[in-house]
């Protein structure tokens, strides 16, 4: 059965009281309890931030928790707040068939975070993407190249500044 | 077009004869079921390595998305996978009616459920015969898309357009299904089954497409996983996953169907598992018909869901909803959601970011082709070039939802 909505906790304080049993929330605590910036339970769905330097590290202890399959990971362009880019990974345990949001808050100024490519190889052409349309790139990754516009393109077409109309 | 470092030229391999040749496929290639391009590296027939150039389909579609209102979002979904749009439909609708805790009429789910399937045999049929052909068996072909063709006339009557459909709408379905609808799909589920073992006796023990087939294409469970492998090619590694079962959505947890697993691992397994999928579908349009409850196909939620026809031209209120709806659009709450359901091709995902306004802040689909289309060297790898051709089939990709 679709389990039925549970009420919001917004706030780190609140999920870590309200959910102190999640195997995501314990992972995390036991891994860093100082990585975990934020986090929120909406719509059944538990988001925990992350500090950004460290998304790989809190990635493999999710991984070791049974949180097995990288499912997708995307940006938002938050222009003109900072910090600007929020990048948005989802991450879905077979076993316990349950979806969890990492969330990793970047600044605009020449944005760069770790790779997770070497826990998901999947993770690969998602992070290419993300260079290619944020222009956000990723620490170690094998081969960032654009994936989606021709190589030779100017700008990053997802950021919200980027023209939409007019002449280029 | 420069090529970027670490990727082999075509001419840097020419005039050396101890080097690997590096060969271009595609993006004009019928085997690359649309425009993919592959640049291979190859020692004599040998696959040595397999670089696939995407983004020649990339029209921007989630940019595009931003200028648009929530409900003009639904006609570019079916753009994206156009051999399975009323999945993308529901994907999206799901994902919107999340943010906006809206119930949907129990009619309205079951008609969802029923129509995605019909849209998974249809992208399953696709699937069977374009594979069969690129191996060299011309008359499935022929046969599947007999079939297809009778399941986009279902698609035409219920939703007025073939492939375009548009159907599933936020807040449940565009309009009633006509009269005779459910009838016609009763019909053709009638004789479907039979019509499967047709092309069973065509391919299963056909010993050209079996042997080009078994043993070819391997992807270990593991690898599956850590390419973000979904789908039929996930489960004929051996990864029990269905969303339908394990993640209910629209109703699903109302049906009783098999999850096919294979751990075989290679293309004949993903050929098996399709084939029960198929039959597996059978059986859960029937149950949607044998169950389809009455009442409303549309939430009743007024500032969301457009009126009838008839009400808009009889009433006040319904003409002023259905003005406010199409010129401002309807506020969504702030929030992020992400909505997965089960494809035809795999775990599909919708990730909609609302800034509380009636245009989504922005909207990321996740697509299986995507994700699917990175196994592919690991699959072809020390392999022969004709090998690869059966493996781009049966990982079955459309290039649509690739380059969005």
């Amino acid at each position: 059965m679709p389990e039925a909505l549970r009420p919001t906790l917004a706030g780190r304080a609140a999920v870590l009281e309200g959910l102190p049993d999640h195997p995501a929330v314990k992972a995390i605590l036991a891994w860093n309890a100082a990585g975990l910036e934020d986090a929120r339970f909406d719509f059944n769905e538990l988001t925990l931030t992350i500090a950004s330097d460290q998304i790989r590290a809190a990635a493999a202890s999710l991984q070791a928790a049974g949180y097995n399959f990288f499912e997708d990971m995307t940006a938002v362009d938050w222009f003109p707040a900072s910090p600007r880019f929020q990048l948005s990974y989802h991450i879905l345990s077979h076993s316990l068939m349950e979806r969890i949001r990492l969330r990793v808050l970047v600044h605009g100024d020449d944005p760069s975070v770790e790779s997770i490519t070497s826990l998901w190889a999947g993770a690969n052409f998602y992070e290419r993407e993300v260079f290619d349309l944020f222009g956000i790139r990723f620490e170690g990754h094998p081969n960032l190249r654009r994936i989606l516009m021709p190589d030779d393109w100017k700008g990053h077409p997802l950021r919200k500044d980027y023209p939409v109309e007019g002449y280029r | 077009m420069a090529e970027p470092a670490g990727m082999p030229t075509l001419e840097a391999a020419q005039g050396a004869k101890d080097q690997h040749m590096v060969v271009n496929m595609g993006p004009q290639h019928p085997a690359t079921h649309g425009v993919l391009r592959l640049v291979l590296e190859i020692d004599g027939e040998i696959i040595v390595r397999i670089y696939p150039e995407i983004g020649y389909l990339h029209t921007g579609i989630e940019k595009t998305c931003e200028a648009k209102f929530y409900q003009q979002v639904v006609p570019l979904t079916d753009r994206i996978n156009y051999l399975d749009p009323l999945s993308n439909n529901l994907c999206y609708a799901l994902a919107v009616e999340k943010l906006l805790g809206l119930e949907i009429p129990s009619k309205a789910q079951w008609m969802r459920v029923l129509l995605a399937e019909l849209s998974r045999l249809n992208s399953h049929l696709i699937w069977l015969g374009t594979h069969a052909m690129d191996i060299g068996a011309l008359t499935v072909f022929l046969y599947t898309f007999r079939e297809r063709e009778e399941i986009l006339r279902l698609f035409e009557a219920v939703a007025g357009q073939r492939m375009m459909t548009s159907y599933i709408r936020i807040g449940g379905l565009s309009m009633e299904p006509p009269l005779d609808f459910l009838d016609r799909v009763q019909a053709f589920i009638h004789t479907f089954p039979e019509k499967i073992d047709e092309y069973s006796n065509l391919l299963t023990g056909n010993p050209i497409f079996r042997n080009r087939l078994k043993g070819v294409g391997y992807l270990s469970a593991a690898d599956a996983i850590a390419l973000g492998v979904t789908g039929p090619p996930l489960r004929a590694s051996g990864v029990d996953v269905d969303l339908r079962r394990d993640m209910p959505y629209s109703g699903y947890e109302n049906f009783n169907f098999v999850v096919p697993v294979s751990t075989d691992c290679d293309c004949w397994a993903r050929y098996e598992v399709r084939l029960v999928e198929m039959r597996e579908s059978v059986k859960i349009i029937q149950q949607a018909l044998d169950g389809m409850p009455e009442g409303a196909v549309k939430a009743d939620a007024p500032k969301i869901v457009l009126p009838d026809r008839e009400k808009m031209k009889t009433q006040m209120e319904a003409l002023i909803h259905h003005f406010k709806i199409i010129t401002e659009g309807f506020e969504v709450p702030a929030g992020e959601v992400y909505q997965g359901i089960e494809a035809g091709h795999g775990q599909t995902g919708y990730y909609v970011v609302s800034d509380g306004t009636a245009k989504p802040y922005r909207v990321h689909m996740r697509y299986p082709s995507f994700a699917t289309l990175q196994a592919l060297e690991v699959m072809g790898k020390g392999r022969m070039l004709a090998d690869l051709v059966a493996v781009i089939g049966s990982i079955d990709i459309v290039l649509g939802e690739i380059d969005r």
